[in-house]
């Protein structure tokens, strides 16, 4: 028989994540701080839209680009929050999650051989999406002394003459990091200057605890080089939902809709009537989780501190990344280790790309109970091994 | 910060200092002070435990007794009820707008010493022109907790 695969696929390795999932799920009573998603419910109102919709039938696809209602929603919440304006006609599309938008942005714009410039540690989906789209990634590396932000001096070492696309991943899973204005700036005069284009998955973006979020599309001379990719997943609990938009450039924009709509045909109908609630009444519920968040925050930054943990400040998302280069050990090996002997799971930053070595990603998606109790195992880990020094 | 001491404790009264000032980022000796200024200006009025008394087989009844007065000279709303809530048997009592004046609750008892209180304490007063007494089935939310059993994490257990 022949071989039944693509050779394009198969050099793809799986993510790093799955192989710890993999190891976690087997280990009986194992507590988690692994998790990549909210652990608050879908708000009532807005499930109950979802279900509303079901009962008076709504069962069909929807447009390509997804129900007007939905799309003119997005443009004034993207208006309200960011200051910035898109035409929902021709320049925003509902996607499946933001990973679709990520996944059809790149496949729209590269050409086989075009570099794709990826900031790491950052989510797993960029570099695999990139070759899969016959692009070529190029890391680059955020760094703790920079707080995990993109530099001007970073991006501008990478930049070749193939150099076509630059991922903007803030505010960053998994470093927390995020990016001001000022930080923005320096960053859109290079892009302009290269002629490079921007996908911006802002997908944290209401997930911010000093301050509001800055799109760099509200830039002067951005919007047209900038795919904006967000949804609902983070910031209303909906992960489950499955649901994001893309907004762009309506050039770029026609193309990502026509890949969506031989491979997808149209974002879920339920979740899209859902979605219309969420951004009508769901600010309240957004302020209720980041206040929750923040709380969970400062709690665990400090408490990792006080156990002897160097530990960066996160401003964003819902991950803290604490280094462990005083111990001597890989993260691969810590964390297992920390598995093995207390239980508790989580993720090696590597699985975040190479630079991830030397950190650990750990969620504040928990209650403060459950946070606790993992803390306790994790400080009687650090003493034996402090002990073993 | 006062309030954001007080959205914490309203969750959590038995949250210890260190850990209320590591989550609102405060010193742990300022949120002391608040703490205790707020206790003395009857801001925070006790800590208390939310308990489901059914979990435990006491058989406590929960009745809520609406209550029209007719207020007179020297004799108000705040001075009527000030007669009501004496009674140690008053779990709480509020002044409502509506078709009747004070909602009274009394929690814990059985439901002969409820109508005792009612028919021998209550509608004799003179202020009391009515009551009509209403038992508590079953509580399903209290102070903003869902009762019942809370359902296991269901996310998976790693994920990117």
């Amino acid at each position: 028989m022949r071989n039944p695969l693509s050779d394009l696929i198969v050099q793809i390795p799986p993510s790093g994540i799955r192989k710890f999932f993999d190891i976690v799920s087997e280990m009986e009573g194992a507590i988690s701080l692994g998790v990549g998603e909210p652990d608050f419910d879908t708000p009532w109102h807005i499930r109950d839209e979802g279900i509303h919709s079901l009962k008076k039938g709504r069962t069909f696809y929807t447009s390509n680009a997804g129900l007007k209602e939905l799309k003119i929603e997005i443009c004034r919440y993207l208006e309200r929050r960011f200051h910035v304006n898109y035409d929902y006609t021709d320049e925003v599309m509902v996607t499946v999650g933001g990973s679709e938008a990520i996944d059809i942005a790149l496949r729209a714009m590269l050409n086989p051989g075009d570099e794709v410039l990826i900031p790491q540690p950052s989510y797993v989906s960029y570099v695999p999406c990139t070759v899969l789209a016959g692009g070529v990634p190029v890391e680059v590396q955020l760094e703790e002394k920079d707080r995990f932000r993109l530099t001007k001096d970073k991006l501008l070492e990478k930049i070749t003459p193939k150099t076509k696309i630059l991922i903007l991943p803030f505010p960053n899973n998994p470093t927390g990091s995020i990016m001001e204005e000022e930080d923005l700036r320096e960053i859109a005069k290079i892009v302009e200057e290269k002629d490079l284009f921007v996908i911006s998955d802002e997908i944290y973006c209401e997930l911010t605890y000093k301050g509001k979020h800055n799109t760099i599309a509200a830039l002067p001379g951005m919007k047209e080089r900038t795919v904006l990719i967000n949804g609902f997943s983070k910031s209303y609990a909906m992960t489950g939902w499955r649901l994001g938009y893309a907004c762009a450039p309506a050039v770029i924009l026609k193309q990502m809709l026509k890949i969506h709509q031989y491979a997808i045909m149209c974002a879920p109908t339920t979740s899209q009537y859902a979605a219309i609630e969420a951004l009508r009444n769901g600010d309240e519920d957004v302020e209720r989780m980041r206040g929750a968040y923040d709380e969970r925050r400062r709690f665990l930054v400090k408490a990792l501190r006080d156990m002897g943990f160097d530990c960066y400040e996160p401003q964003g998302a819902f991950y803290v990344f604490p280094s462990i280069k005083r111990f001597g050990m890989s993260s691969d090996a810590f964390a297992l280790k920390l598995l093995e002997e207390e239980k508790v799971a989580v993720v090696p930053g590597t699985a975040f790309g190479d630079c991830g070595e030397g950190y650990l990603r750990i969620s504040y998606a928990y209650s403060l109970k459950d946070l606790k109790r993992a803390l306790e195992r994790i400080e009687r880990f650090l003493k034996k091994l402090d002990a073993k020094e | 910060m006062r309030e954001k001491i007080l959205a914490v404790l309203e969750k959590n009264s038995r949250i210890d200092l260190g850990e209320l000032a590591s989550i609102l980022g405060e010193s742990e000796a300022n949120i002391a002070n608040e703490m205790a200024e707020m206790e003395r200006d009857n801001v925070i009025c006790g800590y208390h435990t939310l308990i489901n008394w059914e979990k435990t087989g006491n058989e406590k009844m929960v009745a809520l007794i609406e209550v029209k007065v007719t207020p007179q000279r020297g004799m108000g709303f705040d001075k009527i009820a000030e007669r009501i809530y004496q009674y140690s048997e008053v779990e709480s009592i509020y002044l409502m707008s509506g078709a009747y004046d004070f909602m009274v609750m009394l929690e814990g008892k059985t439901m002969r010493e409820v109508a005792q209180f009612v028919s021998e304490k209550l509608s004799p007063m003179d202020s009391v022109l009515s009551t009509a007494t209403h038992f508590v089935l079953k509580k399903y939310k209290d102070h903003g907790t869902i009762m019942c059993d809370k359902p296991e994490d269901e996310r998976m257990l790693i994920t990117p």
